[in-house]
């Protein structure tokens, strides 16, 4: 089989320094998307472990499998959790969630967590859509806006030049900075098209390196543009997958002028993180209900 | 009088030769990334065939997306002044031209003159073009000659939820896996194209009689959805490829 140059590390990872056991509440949060699920387990509203997965061609199976890779080794079993939260395109089937609840919250709810208090807008960038959030202070959603019927902007649109170029896309960030002077973007918006294109280019003899910056500005400018229509605010921060391909976010940053905020946390689990918060919410309101009987 | 017409898209170059109004021959090849070089080399092999010397040629016209690379052409006229010109002289009644080739969608209104109203054209985006069935024969596994027939098998009505192609590919892998079979997959393809080529048409408004011409006109499977989308019959000239071709040449009529 050849080498799937697209193919990103799946992973998981958990707090050692914190005992479950000794937490009233545990909430959780699922976010399966169309590309990847994450599934994120909190102690007490602090992070306590977490995993990233390719999502398959079965939904309430894909959160399973995520929601057991983010509990392994850790002693938990899904009876543990007090309130699981799914959100993401597949977030009806999720088959042990107490409730759903959109991934535009969720992500709003995460990043104000993640990035902090100041966080006024927020670009997630997933694998097929693509969502730029206005939040308030409070990490409510105020206004966005969503491209999800192109594939432009996307990190499905990268992982087709990581193919196309045979290289791996964890790299392609930094490769995509290592040319000699900056070209001009692709002109094609379609992926499909920008792929001739790009393989024109390399016909042309331009190294693989050049082509993927010409085509890491392109994305950035598509992205650039829905931002500015959102009103973009100085505290902006990226999420998602695409956060992690440095050599498009730093176009982002370059075109607007504006650095993004930075943060501890892993990018692409600002979904699952704002649903694990809003579960521990919705579990405390639960109890309070409750003990009212 | 010897005219020739060359139509270099996206990814074939089309080649006409008419002596005055008739045929002598015609070729296709593909654009390669060294449009002008394979249109030469195509050019000559025509004309060995129909044992015509270059010098005979009164008149060289290039059109198509890749048109300004033809430097030895003697005149250059858009895609939708030659694919007009050619439609109706095989047919005059044509009052709209559908016309899908491999990176480009395009609708054309006429009046009763043949003269050109309104024109909407799709270039940005591969859903609605011949790149559209292509990467989807890719992820169905079967030659994209065999697309057309094999959706014709099929009466079900599968919606696509993707617009973009490569969005697409993603649903046509997950079809595949949860069983659909080939055939309603197919014709889910061809009826998602009609839709997008349909609400361009809609745009610009549409007349009988209504030709479609293109590499796509040969999808069978293709031809019966943009029918039933526009609920009309559309017709196909022989060697649909070649319309603009046709029509660049007969540009020296002018």
């Amino acid at each position: 089989m050849a080498k799937e140059y697209w193919r990103w590390k799946e992973y998981n990872w958990q707090d050692e320094n914190i005992d479950w056991r000794e937490a009233e509440t545990i909430s959780a949060g699922v976010d399966v998307g169309s590309v990847s699920s994450q599934a994120v387990i909190m102690a007490d509203g602090e992070l306590f472990a977490y995993a990233s997965m390719r999502t398959g061609s079965n939904s309430p199976k894909s959160a399973e499998n995520v929601m057991k890779w983010c509990m392994e080794d850790t002693g938990l079993t899904i009876d543990d959790l007090h309130f699981t939260v799914g959100t993401g395109y597949g977030r009806v089937n999720v088959p042990f969630a107490d409730k759903a609840i959109t991934e535009i919250a969720c992500h709003a709810r995460g990043a104000h967590k993640m990035y902090g208090k100041t966080i006024r807008t927020l670009l997630d960038m997933g694998g097929q859509d693509c969502k730029a959030i206005s939040v308030d202070e409070k990490g409510k959603v105020t206004n966005f806006l969503m491209n999800d019927k192109c594939a432009a902007g996307t990190g499905r649109g990268m992982e087709v030049f990581a193919d196309l170029l045979s290289l791996p896309i964890e790299e392609i960030g930094e490769l995509s900075f290592q040319v000699e002077e900056e070209p001009d973007p692709v002109s094609s918006t379609c992926v499909i098209f920008a792929k001739s294109e790009a393989t024109g280019l390399l016909r042309d003899g331009w190294p693989k390196n050049k082509v993927l910056a010409a085509y890491s500005s392109a994305m950035a400018h598509r992205v650039v543009s829905l931002l500015q229509r959102i009103d973009i605010q100085e505290d902006f921060a990226i999420t998602g997958g695409i956060a992690k391909n440095s050599g498009v976010v730093k176009r982002i940053e370059k075109e607007l002028g504006l650095s993004a905020l930075t943060t501890k946390y892993d990018s692409q689990i600002a979904g699952a993180l704002g649903a694990a918060l809003f579960g521990k919410v919705l579990c405390e309101k639960k109890r309070k209900k409750a003990a009212a009987v | 009088m010897i005219s020739v017409g060359i139509d270099v898209g996206a990814k074939n170059i089309n080649i006409v030769v008419l002596k005055d109004t008739e045929l002598l021959g015609k070729g296709a090849a593909p654009s390669g990334f060294e449009a002008k070089d394979n249109a030469d080399k195509l050019l000559n092999e025509i004309l060995e065939e129909c044992k015509i010397s270059r010098e005979d040629i009164n008149l060289i016209t290039a059109t198509g997306s890749g048109r300004k690379d033809i430097d030895f052409a003697n005149k250059k006229v858009t895609d939708v002044t030659a694919v007009t010109k050619g439609a109706i002289s095989i047919n005059p009644n044509i009052r709209t031209i559908i016309d899908v080739g491999a990176e480009e969608g395009r609708g054309i209104r006429l009046d009763e003159n043949g003269k050109v109203i309104d024109f909407a054209v799709n270039e940005k985006c591969a859903a609605g073009s011949g790149a559209f069935v292509e990467s989807m024969s890719r992820a169905l596994e079967i030659p994209i000659t065999e697309f057309g027939p094999l959706s014709l098998e099929s009466d079900a009505e599968i919606p696509m939820n993707a617009q973009c192609a490569v969005f697409a590919e993603s649903e046509v892998v997950s079809l595949v896996h949860s069983s659909t079979e080939k055939k309603d997959i197919a014709k889910a393809i061809t009826d998602a194209i009609a839709a997008r080529i349909s609400s361009m048409i809609r745009k610009v408004g549409f007349e009988s009689e209504i030709a479609v011409v293109g590499g796509v006109a040969y999808n069978v499977g293709f031809i019966r959805s943009i029918q039933d989308h526009l609920d009309r019959e559309v017709l196909i000239p022989e060697s649909p490829e070649y319309i603009s071709a046709f029509g660049a040449a007969l540009m020296s009529e002018n």
